[in-house]
């Protein structure tokens, strides 16, 4: 057996360390930070818990932040230099997915992005961005802001999400606001009396919350919610399984600053009037794209048998050519086999393709496959 | 029954002239849940230190090495579909290969159980 790698390097903790530890999880490096990759309950069981009952999860490690402008427009305006997303028309209360895009059309981070609720907080934007992203992403931002607008980094902030089909019925149980709230909607309210920021949104394909909390509240919150019968925390290792069959993006693995959102097929993250008006980095590039369809695209791939394919298998067509990479594979629990996204060139993206993969140097017979893998549970409020 | 173990937590037991190839309990605990393995084909020989099969768990995948030179007569063919085992019976029903060994003196370079429980104990 070949032993993992280890490393030297001084690593951050997050808030929930201690825990983590107490509660018997494998800490491993991840972006900088000490994170748990799995508890003794082991990844599939973790994974196969999240999708049947309610996970917790500490994402602490991710970034916070907030931009601060006079107003709710002059924010929104400013945001949208940056981004393709419409943030003129966010309704307060609400959430939404965005890029931060390369004057080139690649992605810097995919972040996601809340207006307050608070009419007293008019003119705010919460963001939350990737860990191993956030020092590029502040430093960007804060160099491209007009005069009046600032980025302030919440240095003091824990993040927990808590996901699954049985997410909201535990929650509503210490936070009776949270049972109304719909898909990706935010609300400033209480846990047990903790002040907290809640938004009904995650990246495991759940029903779910993410839960901003002060971090000295960071523990006794994750304790209150884990001694709920249907609560496990759960790890990275099937967080990494959970998104993945979701097809959700990894940063710096599915997307990057080469890889454009038309590409990445984020389309949805390109709001209609910015397709339309342009105006954000990159804008050429992605309305040419958008209009003459992309080089390549990213798609789910379903090996043949058992072996999964792993980040770096090289995909070709039937006639031996390299047509791409895939960007993220493994064994998806709840599909019951391997999966896998990556790169394909364009001609040969259309579900039900042929493809062959390279796994270990043999030729691995895969298709072309539509995302997600295993349907998303979001909950949507009815109308 | 004589049973030898590697450091990088292979063990070999010797049945007779053959000898069954597997890894260690403290290494499927490393692994996490194993969800496939690749083994390889009857009849082929390894040099020590050859990559004789893969596992892989849902994180990642790794090489099984060969822990002594030997050409194999027997794989354990319920493990492509039951995986699992590899985590539930790592050093019984669990086992990978069965070889004849082509170098039997490379046994007297491995650990005996007692040194290699001791060797995972400093791990």
């Amino acid at each position: 057996m070949a032993d993992s790698a280890t490393t030297e390097d001084i690593l951050l903790e997050t808030p929930l360390a201690g825990l983590h530890r107490e509660l018997g999880a494998r800490m491993v490096p991840f972006a900088g930070y000490s994170m748990p990759v799995q508890y003794p309950l082991g990844i599939l069981s973790e994974h196969n818990w999240t999708r049947d009952s309610a996970g917790l999860f500490d994402v602490s490690h991710m970034g916070q932040a907030y931009l601060v402008g006079p107003d709710h427009a002059t924010t929104a305006r400013a945001l949208e230099a940056l981004t393709p997303g419409d943030f003129l028309a966010l309704a307060p209360g609400r959430v939404r997915y965005t890029l931060l895009t390369t004057p080139e059309g690649g992605i810097i981070d995919d972040l996601m992005v809340t207006r307050s609720a608070d009419p007293s907080e008019d003119g705010t934007l919460y963001l939350v961005v990737n860990a191993g992203r956030k020092a590029i992403d502040y430093a960007h931002i804060a160099a491209n802001l007009p005069e009046g607008v600032q980025l302030e980094i919440a240095g003091q902030l824990a993040l927990i999400a808590l996901q699954g089909p049985k997410a909201a019925e535990v929650l509503a149980r210490h936070c009776p606001d949270s049972a109304a709230m719909g898909f990706m909607t935010a609300i400033r309210t209480t846990i047990d009396g903790i002040d907290c920021h809640i938004s009904r949104s995650g990246y495991t394909g759940e029903d779910g919350y993410e839960i901003s909390v002060v971090e000295d509240h960071a523990e006794p919150l994750a304790r209150a919610l884990l001694a709920e019968p249907e609560v496990e925390p759960i790890g990275l290792g099937a967080r990494d399984s959970l998104r993945l069959e979701a097809g959700l993006c990894l940063y710096g693995h599915d997307i990057d600053e080469a890889t454009s959102p038309v590409e990445a097929d984020l389309g949805f993250a390109l709001a209609k009037r910015r397709r339309a008006e342009g105006g954000f980095p990159g804008a050429e590039r992605i309305q040419g794209e958008l209009a003459d369809g992309p080089a390549q695209l990213r798609v789910g791939i379903k090996p043949e048998g058992r072996a999964p394919a792993r980040e770096g298998a090289e995909i070709r067509d039937a006639a031996g050519r390299q047509i791409g990479i895939v960007t993220s594979g493994g064994f998806g629990p709840t599909a019951g086999g391997p999966i896998a996204m990556g790169y394909v060139a364009a001609e040969h993206a259309a579900p039900g393709t042929p493809v062959t993969l390279v796994v270990r140097g043999k030729d691995l017979a895969a298709t072309v496959v539509p995302m997600p893998f295993v349907p998303h549970r979001y909950f949507r409020k009815q109308a | 029954m004589t049973v030898y173990f590697t450091k990088d937590h292979e063990w070999v037991r010797l049945e007779g002239d053959s000898a069954l190839i597997g890894i260690t309990d403290y290494a499927q605990s490393q692994l996490g849940d194993v969800v496939y393995v690749e083994l390889p084909e009857v009849g082929k020989t390894f040099a020590k230190g050859d990559e004789a099969a893969v596992v892989e768990s849902v994180k990642a995948a790794s090489d099984v090495y060969a822990p002594v030179s030997g050409l194999v007569i027997a794989v354990n063919s319920k493990l492509p579909d039951s995986p699992s085992t590899i985590n539930d019976a790592p050093e019984s029903d669990g086992w990978f290969i069965r070889l004849t060994l082509t170098e039997p003196s490379e046994l007297e370079g491995l650990l005996d159980e007692a040194a290699y429980r001791a060797f995972v104990e400093t791990l």
